[in-house]
């Protein structure tokens, strides 16, 4: 079942894409704008996540806090995220209210610059740094989302350093910084703009053209240094880590091929086969069989230039050593590399991936936000409707080639926490 | 640039909830069906009357490990032989409790349905509760009691209940169970469980999705219409609170770069005659992003990533609490500044604008809440639950829009307390406590995190 879509470009070179479906009276605003925190220059670590905090801040027509007041006026729900190479910002409204999402959407894209002011800044700088130690600094393995991105890419990699930023980074951003990053990365040609639900297209092109359509293009983003790795890291990577946690946790990642690439599916199904629900290899042998792990899950983190990677998860049980985990984790990875898996248990994982994929397409936002990914990183959101056909068609041989070529030793990094000593779990 | 006029609504388009189409098996089991054919896809949820308020006194989280001990295997199939059929057709079983109910549910594509539903039967009619996977369960369980020592968030939580209700109530203890009643149960215990309450006449079988309810019955009479047991006695928990009065409690976690606060008190039944008047009151004060807590928390004083409030809907009266996580050296400005909101809200009438932010958002989301088979399937659940009635989903936007600043004036005046409020911290003791003693929100006590065994240090 296709998501129906209509694409076109408007001169200043922003993407739009309509998809209409009239099921319920709702439609989705979704825009990803092609910048993350692989853009931000050195000093500045956080720095696109805080600029995507400063967008709800109002902007020439829209006072503070506004933008959140009006959606929600109009029945709405809304929210943004960044991540290492783009950052998102949508709603979803009841169909009548189209117009005033777009109309702040497009605000705020033409016009930030009006609205911001040094204590503006000073607040979501604190807001920050408070997301920062609640998510990271002050929850158990917290840490981890940065610590493997920085042992799996060179420090002169876009990916190397934190999303989250450092205290002292996110102390150092001015107003001559939100200046320039706005300047350079929130052009419409830097943007794709979606649109899915229940709306009429002439009228929604009418509203983007009235909206957007007299938002000067950008002059260009400066180069990202190069995104390219080997496809192995060339050795097996480890750093352990003393926290405040009680159980031993095991990230174990590999390089995997890029996001949208023949190889990407096939590693995206061996991760479904290690680590997709409780079927899923890991789980049936650490947890279920041998009981050395309390939980166990695989995943890529969807990277679509230079490396994606394929990471293991895995939380010890109580009273297993950190040895023991990470033998078992290495014992079941070795085995899928030499043994292969069964047309079975690519079954199940494309089933699985199908099923998901179906459910969340329910949603509008969900619709949205899939077109808008293909859009930005492809140029082609009809990319969205043969992902089913891409996982169908990934064998077991494609992804027995696929963990030959990279599950081996030589392509490993392990990030462990371990209780603090004195600490140790009985 | 961008010199459009603000933009007007248009005229709302109509929405109605997907239509429930009801029927009752032989055995009392009963079945409602959700048409919504867009996508190929059913959602099946069997929702059993067998929450965590059933749990017997020193068997806490008996209810919560029989549900999840139901995906471990039948009597014919072992645990990880039921696993692979259900994800070979594209699905998992999800099985989870809650304080009111049990469900397990599945979302499959419609072609799957047949031997999907058969499975599911045999999970609920013929569960083998094998001890060595009851065991491994509660060893999941207290792995979870365990790491949760260091992770304040759920501490806070758990903490905040255990001080608000009297001891002996079920709400004063996790839902899931304590190390010291999860180390006590065992499977026999689970199989008498399921035997009592796992019955068709305390079990709802919802559909939604892609299927008519001639096939929905069918399939349901395949799979349940051998088994037999009518509806056993209901649970009624005690939801006393321990102490009228302020009181502090700081349970301490040395060098925290924040506080996780909980602050509140008791609540209201799910059945309470004013819900909607209190749930506008309650997006006011902290529901919505754009609520007074949350301006002010994080808006105004960047004390926050966030902060919100909650009344906690159960058949007994769950808690009313405000939840956020501040920096250390803020903890007593923010603590004072709930206290505050708390008790303006009590004081004077919401504006007739501000009144609108909830109801316009509340009656304008609730279709965007529907959306998908799970979440409908879901609602069907939560109003056969509390015995909410048919056509609740139908009239809830007009329930919404007859809310009036008066009755949100009342229902603050009502069912918030600032006399009586609980105000917890998991934090650094040594940073926060002289502070917190200046609040004025009642004697503080220390306490410090549980050790291993689930036992005060």
């Amino acid at each position: 079942m296709p998501i129906p879509l209509d694409t076109y470009r408007l001169r200043n070179g922003l993407f739009v894409t309509l998809s209409e479906d009239h099921s319920a009276p709702i439609v989705a605003v979704n825009l990803w704008y092609h910048v993350g925190s692989a853009n931000e220059r050195e000093g500045r670590t956080g720095f696109a996540h805080l600029f995507e905090h400063m967008l709800f801040q109002g902007s020439e027509h829209v006072g503070a806090n506004e933008h959140f007041e009006l959606i929600q006026r109009a029945g709405g729900t809304l929210n943004g995220s960044t991540w290492l190479d783009r950052t998102n910002y949508f709603e979803t409204v009841p169909s009548n209210q189209l117009a005033v999402a777009l109309w702040l959407e497009a605000d705020r894209m033409g016009a930030l610059l009006p609205a911001m002011t040094q204590q503006k800044l000073d607040t979501q700088r604190d807001v920050v740094k408070n997301e920062r130690r609640w998510s990271v600094d002050n929850q158990p393995y917290g840490t981890w989302w940065e610590r493997l991105p920085s042992l799996a890419f060179p420090p002169s990699h876009p990916f190397h350093h934190s999303l989250i930023g450092s205290f002292e980074d996110l102390t150092a951003a001015s107003l001559e910084d939100i200046e320039q990053f706005f300047r350079t990365f929130y052009t419409p040609d830097n943007a794709v703009l979606t649109i899915a639900g229940d709306f009429d297209p002439a009228e929604a092109r009418a509203l983007v053209e009235q909206y957007f359509g007299d938002i000067p293009r950008g002059v260009g983003k400066p180069p990202l240094a190069a995104m390219a790795v080997p496809a192995r890291f060339g050795e097996w990577r480890r750093e352990v880590v003393e926290d405040d946690v009680m159980l031993p946790r095991l990230f174990l990642a590999f390089r995997s091929p890029p996001f949208g690439t023949d190889g990407y599916y096939a590693a995206s199904v061996c991760g479904a086969v290690l680590g997709m629900r409780r079927g899923s290899r890991l789980h049936r042998t650490l947890v279920r069989e041998q009981e050395v792990a309390s939980e166990a899950t695989a995943f890529t983190f969807d990277l679509s230039e230079g490396s994606d990677l394929l990471i293991i998860d895995v939380t010890a049980r109580p009273g297993v050593g950190v040895e023991l985990l990470e033998t078992a984790v290495a014992v079941q990875v070795d085995q899928l590399r030499r043994d292969g898996v069964t047309g079975a248990e690519v079954e199940r994982a494309v089933a699985l991936i199908e099923t998901d994929f179906v459910s969340a397409m329910q949603s509008a936002g969900e619709r949205a936000d899939k077109l808008s990914q293909f859009a930005t990183y492809f140029g082609d959101p009809a990319l969205a409707n043969v992902q089913t056909d891409r996982y169908r068609a990934v064998t077991a041989s494609a992804v027995n080639a696929f963990a030959r070529e990279a599950l081996g030793a030589d392509n490993r990094v392990s990030l462990v926490y371990v209780p603090r000593s004195g600490e140790a779990a009985a | 640039m961008t010199t459009a006029p603000r933009p007007a609504p248009g005229s709302p388009r109509d929405y109605s909830f997907p239509s429930i189409e009801r029927s009752t098996l032989p055995n009392g089991m009963r079945i409602a069906v959700a048409p919504m054919p867009r996508l190929p896809l059913v959602t099946v949820l069997a929702l059993v009357d067998a929450g965590a308020s059933c749990d017997a006194a020193g068997r806490e989280g008996a209810a919560s490990l029989t549900i999840r001990a139901l995906a471990e295997g039948t009597t014919r199939l072992d645990g990880a032989t039921l696993t692979e059929k259900f994800e070979l057709l594209g699905t998992g079983l999800s099985s989870s409790s809650d304080w009111d109910d049990a469900t397990a549910h599945i979302a499959v594509t419609p072609e799957r349905l047949d031997p999907a539903m058969a499975l599911l039967g045999e999970v609920l009619t013929t569960p083998a509760f094998a001890p060595k996977d009851v065991e491994r369960l509660k060893g999941e369980r207290l792995a979870e009691l365990m790491q949760q020592q260091v992770e304040p968030r759920g501490l806070a939580d758990d903490k905040f209940a255990e001080y608000l209700f009297v001891p002996g109530s079920r709400y004063a203890l996790p839902e899931g169970g304590s190390m010291t009643s999860v180390r006590a149960l065992d499977a026999g215990q689970l199989r008498a469980l399921h035997s009592a309450r796992y019955v068709p006449g305390a079990t709802t079988l919802v559909f939604a999705g892609d299927v008519t309810s001639a096939r929905a019955v069918q399939l349901a009479e395949r799979a349940f219409g051998g088994w037999h047991g009518a509806m056993p006695p209901g649970a009624r928990v005690d939801d006393r609170v321990s102490s009228a009065g302020r009181q502090v409690h700081i349970v301490n976690k040395a060098g925290a770069p924040q506080s996780e606060l909980r602050i509140g008190h008791g609540g209201v039944p799910r059945s309470h005659a004013d819900y909607f008047a209190i749930v506008v009151m309650n997006a006011l004060l902290g529901g919505l992003f754009s609520s007074r807590i949350n301006l002010n928390l994080r808006e105004r004083n960047a004390f926050t990533y966030g902060a919100r409030s909650s009344f906690e809907w159960r058949r007994g009266a769950g808690p009313f609490v405000v939840s956020t996580a501040v920096k250390t050296e803020v903890s007593d400005a923010a603590a004072r500044e709930i206290l505050l909101e708390i008790g303006k809200m009590r004081e004077e009438k919401v504006s007739a604008d501000e009144l609108s932010l909830a109801t316009a958002y509340l009656d304008g989301v609730f279709p965007i809440r529907y959306e998908t088979t799970n979440a409908v399937a879901q609602a069907i659940a939560i109003a056969q639950v509390y015995g909410l009635g048919d056509d609740y989903y139908t009239r809830y936007r007009e329930h919404i829009r007859a809310v009036t600043a008066d009755d949100v004036l009342r229902a603050a005046q009502n069912f918030l307390h600032p006399e009586n409020l609980l105000v917890l911290a998991v934090g650094d003791a040594t940073a926060i406590r002289a502070p917190m003693e200046q609040l004025g929100a009642g004697a503080v006590s220390v306490h410090e995190a549980p050790a291993e065994d689930g036992a005060p240090a």
